[in-house]
């Protein structure tokens, strides 16, 4: 385990002081960076240098560090989440960078998610899409005991491999249509396995559906690339769900 | 007599809940619809809270730091959710839920409050059901439970290794809709930063944008403060990095009591640190000690060869390790508490029998459980978080065991409150992990998720009605009244204090700083001697903090820098707190453990006839010392006993 000094490696990083600021991109150098460090980790010591030269230090969205709650979102060398697979950019560790590379970061670059600061990104679309029907309409209180719901290990498995969504955009942001219909998929996905998500069910692909096409997400293709780029490896057989609960909403219209 | 009334309700301990929800008062849905509650932190106990009391009529506003509810550091809980379901046929009840908690808490809590805790407890898992929260099932479709340590039945709830993940998306779910329906406006990206009160009772927030950087007012009828512990004093923690204690201690600082700050708990199996520029510790959930079996090296040749490198532990036979855990605790073995387990790795290593370069870390071994199990169910049980070690440590633990290593995890202590959650400000609530009441010393595994749901799903939607019944003839409040004006000014003068001290040194430095005090002299094991020179060492640091801060950027605009700035200079006055606290309590319980008080074992030993109590501290003004007042702890059901694990 032990882990490599890496002397000098530059990072070539977006740069953009508002929403509707001009960006560009600013390289740096960093020197004497371990690779048992996390990438954030050489970020903050980037910063740290940054804020001692008198700079501004690059504003970047991130908060548990340990690959859940998908706060993280940052676009390395042409992949969401930098180039080791199943995790975010909090899980990403030097390792997986050489001596002397030049290492490029990006925000997220969609539509619908628009720069707030350099490459923090705002993500509210995604809310929206969640406010447009992904709950059970189940108040607090009142609701049977819990065995009184049996569900199939299989299905209780599958709803899980769905539900396990951190909400980070990486789907959208590698997607070349900048479609969001992943994330859709994995919360429509998650109570179509489910016996509680089967009495709203048409109600909800309908107005998921309709809410990301009008916040700007572009249409599904069926390349597979959000997939890869998924953190949590969730599978597009989710979106084939997803599209058989939408067809059986609309033909029941 | 104290000048604190806990408010327990009359009456035999099954029956002061149900008593007391027949006498406190309930507003009429007509006058619901009329008054305002702010939400502060939307993890289990805020979101949770948001949305039943919307579901209940009243407009809600919620708030949180992070760009979206559903990243509250809730979701980080890994291994389950205590409920006394005894669907196991295993002799669980209400009761055992209850007595376990007492004494997992080292007997430092509140009978009332945790019995109420355990009563609800199965609520929970019905209403996260009906939800659609993908529970863990066995082959005939009902709800599967595992053990988990201080516990001697199978009641914890699980979704693989993110069960607060999905009980939060669960909570989320639930905001989502009363979003929708407009019952709560959500506030994304702001930070409460100061509380109003007029004539003594809660009556809004400062807060600011985190993008703009703009400074706003927000009214209400009551404020609830879900905002989570003040682990990150350490800097080093399982916490997530925006984890702070502001909120908490804006309201301290308004005349809300602090309780028993030094009760903070050291979670046993987190992956050891590494070098010095480390950002935060991560956990490996307290659920694979169901499996795993942890040791440290017999002989200390072998320590020291594992130390340089020169063998690894699979070179060391069975004979040659010792289940330190499993022999000194025979009854519960690797299933231990927390604050017991966290010790014995540290006895080890301060023994010298620790493996890795810096001698601080033992070894988790599934090597056993794959051999009696399989790989696949291992895999099955477990297989995120073998996933997350391997990417942190480069180390494929189905073929090495795991190097842990205890580390700050979650915070007893917290707001004191009432029976009702009501702080010693009217008007004013604290639930989750951002009040004192349930754990005591000690929290015992899954039940964190467990206290953040009872409070915001089934304890604060009935005693919240109890206070605003009093307050429907209130108008809607205005913020443009003085004391909204002064709050305001206050906030932004401190602002600009911060950022034109434009010292040398930026906010991180200091935040390590003061980790390493506290990690020091107020971590693991507590002195006297060692304690006085932390509150020292804390004083100099508060005074060099104000001469030698450097925040970079704009006053108006995204500035992390400045939100750690106002963060870290409450965490400096609340780890001098935390110390004063610790020096008080001269006595071991829990997580708190005081050098002068062991057992000939090197067990923590209470003192039950001087410390049988809760210490809730009043802020007096910055360079006045906090006064000490005393909530004596009554245990008319449960009898005080020295703690045993063996």
């Amino acid at each position: 385990m032990a882990d490599k000094i890496l002397n000098k490696i530059y990072v070539k990083v977006w740069r953009q002081n508002n929403p509707t600021a001009k960006g560009r991109f600013e390289t740096y150098t960093v020197e004497n960076i371990s690779q048992g460090n996390s990438f954030l980790e050489m970020i903050d010591i980037l910063n740290d240098q940054l804020i001692q030269e008198g700079k501004d230090p690059i504003a970047f969205d991130h908060d548990c560090r340990e690959g859940i709650c998908g706060m993280c979102s940052l676009y390395i060398n042409g992949h969401a989440h930098g180039p080791d697979t199943m995790v975010t950019t909090c899980q990403l560790h030097m390792r997986k960078f050489n001596e002397g590379q030049t290492i490029t970061v990006e925000p997220w670059r969609v539509g619908a998610f628009p720069v707030i600061k350099d490459v923090m990104v705002d993500r509210t679309a995604f809310e929206k899409i969640q406010q447009a029907g992904g709950f059970v309409s189940v108040n607090t209180g009142g609701v049977p005991d819990g065995n009184t719901i049996p569900i199939s290990q299989d299905d209780a498995e599958e709803a899980m491999d769905a539900a396990a969504c951190i909400g980070c955009g990486a789907c959208a942001a590698t997607c070349k249509n900048s479609s969001a219909m992943l994330f859709l998929a994995a919360k429509v996905s998650q109570f179509a396995k489910l016996p509680q998500g089967q009495v709203e069910a048409k109600r909800r692909a309908k107005a998921m559906y309709a809410k990301m096409d009008e916040l700007g997400f572009g249409g599904c293709t069926n390349t597979g690339a959000c997939e890869l780029a998924c953190p949590k490896s969730i599978s597009i057989a989710h979106i084939a769900r997803l599209n058989r609960e939408y067809l059986k909403a609309k033909i029941a219209d | 007599m104290s000048i604190l009334n806990s408010k327990i309700p009359e009456g035999h301990i099954s029956e002061k809940w149900s008593n007391h929800k027949a006498e406190i008062k309930v507003v009429s849905p007509a006058n619901k619809r009329k008054l305002e509650i702010i939400v502060i932190g939307t993890g289990l106990a805020g979101a949770s809270a948001a949305a039943s009391l919307s579901e209940l009529g009243y407009n809600v506003k919620a708030f949180c730091y992070q760009d979206s509810p559903r990243r509250a550091h809730s979701i980080a809980a890994q291994g389950g959710i205590n409920a006394a379901k005894n669907y196991q046929n295993d002799n669980d009840s209400v009761y055992r839920l209850f007595y376990d908690t007492i004494k997992g808490g080292d007997y430092r809590s509140r009978e009332a409050n945790v019995h109420r805790l355990a009563e609800v407890s199965p609520n929970i898992i019905d209403q996260c059901v009906a939800q659609g929260v993908p529970f863990a099932r066995e082959y005939g479709g009902l709800l599967s439970n595992r053990s988990f340590g201080g516990v001697l039945v199978s009641r914890t709830f699980y979704a693989r290794g993110q069960t607060g993940q999905q009980l939060l998306l669960g909570a989320y779910s639930a905001l989502n809709r009363q979003i929708a329906e407009g019952g709560v406006k959500m506030y994304t990206r702001h930070e409460m930063v100061d509380l109003v009160t007029i004539d003594g009772k809660a009556r809004g927030i400062i807060a600011r944008d985190m993008v703009t950087g703009e400074v706003k007012r927000f009214g209400a009828h009551a404020v609830v403060i879900a905002s989570g512990g003040y682990g990150n004093v350490f800097f080093l923690s399982t916490n997530a990095m925006g984890c702070n204690a502001s909120a908490s201690w804006v309201c301290y600082k308004k005349g809300a009591f602090f309780a028993n700050p030094c009760y903070v708990q050291i979670h046993p199996t987190c992956i050891p640190v590494h070098g010095s520029q480390q950002s935060k510790l991560t956990l490996m959930s307290e659920s694979l000690r169901n499996d795993g079996r942890v040791w440290a090296p017999k002989n200390l040749e072998d320590a020291v060869k594992l130390r340089k490198g020169i063998i690894g532990p699979n070179d060391i036979k069975d004979e040659d390790r010792d289940f330190y855990l499993e022999r000194r605790y025979p009854s519960y073995g690797n299933l231990v508490p927390r604050d017991v387990a966290s010790r014995a790795a540290k006895e080890r290593c301060d023994a010298g029998f620790g493996v890795n370069s810096e001698g601080k870390a033992v070894y988790l071994d599934f090597k056993y459980a794959i051999e009696r199990l399989g790989k696949g169910t291992i895999e099955k049980r477990y297989g995120n978080l073998f996933q997350m070690y391997e990417k942190i440590t480069d180390t494929d633990p189905y073929k090495e065991p795991m190097q842990i290593y205890p580390a700050i995890h979650y915070t007893m202590g917290g707001t004191w409150v009432d029976y009702n959650l009501m702080t010693s400000i009217p008007g004013l609530y604290a639930i989750g992990e951002a009040n004192f009441s349930d754990h005591g010393a000690n929290r015992l595994g899954a039940s964190a998720l467990m206290q953040g749901l009872a409070d915001g799903y089934f304890v604060l939607p009935y005693t919240i009605g109890d206070y605003l019944a009093g307050e429907i003839m209130v108008p809607k409040i205005d913020t443009n009244r003085i004391e909204f004006i002064e709050a305001e000014k206050k906030v932004v003068t401190r602002l600009n204090t911060l950022f034109n001290i434009k010292g040398k040194t930026p906010v991180d430095h200091f935040h390590k700083k003061l980790g390493q005090i506290m990690w020091d002299h107020v971590g693991m094991a507590r002195n006297a001697e060692g304690l006085t020179q932390a509150i020292k060492e804390i004083q100099e640091l508060r005074v060099e903090f104000y001469k030698d801060l450097l925040v970079p950027g704009e006053l108006k605009n995204v500035n992390p820098e400045l939100e750690k700035a106002g963060r870290v200079a409450d965490f400096i006055e609340l780890g001098e707190l935390l110390a004063r606290d610790a020096l008080n309590r001269n006595e071991s319980c829990g997580g708190h453990f005081r050098e002068e008080s062991s057992t000939d074992e090197g067990e923590a030993k209470r003192d039950d006839e001087n410390f049988a109590y809760v210490a809730a501290w009043e802020f007096k003004g910055m360079d006045t010392e906090p006064v000490l007042h005393k909530e004596e702890l009554v245990f008319e059901t449960i009898h005080l006993t020295q703690r045993s694990y063996k």
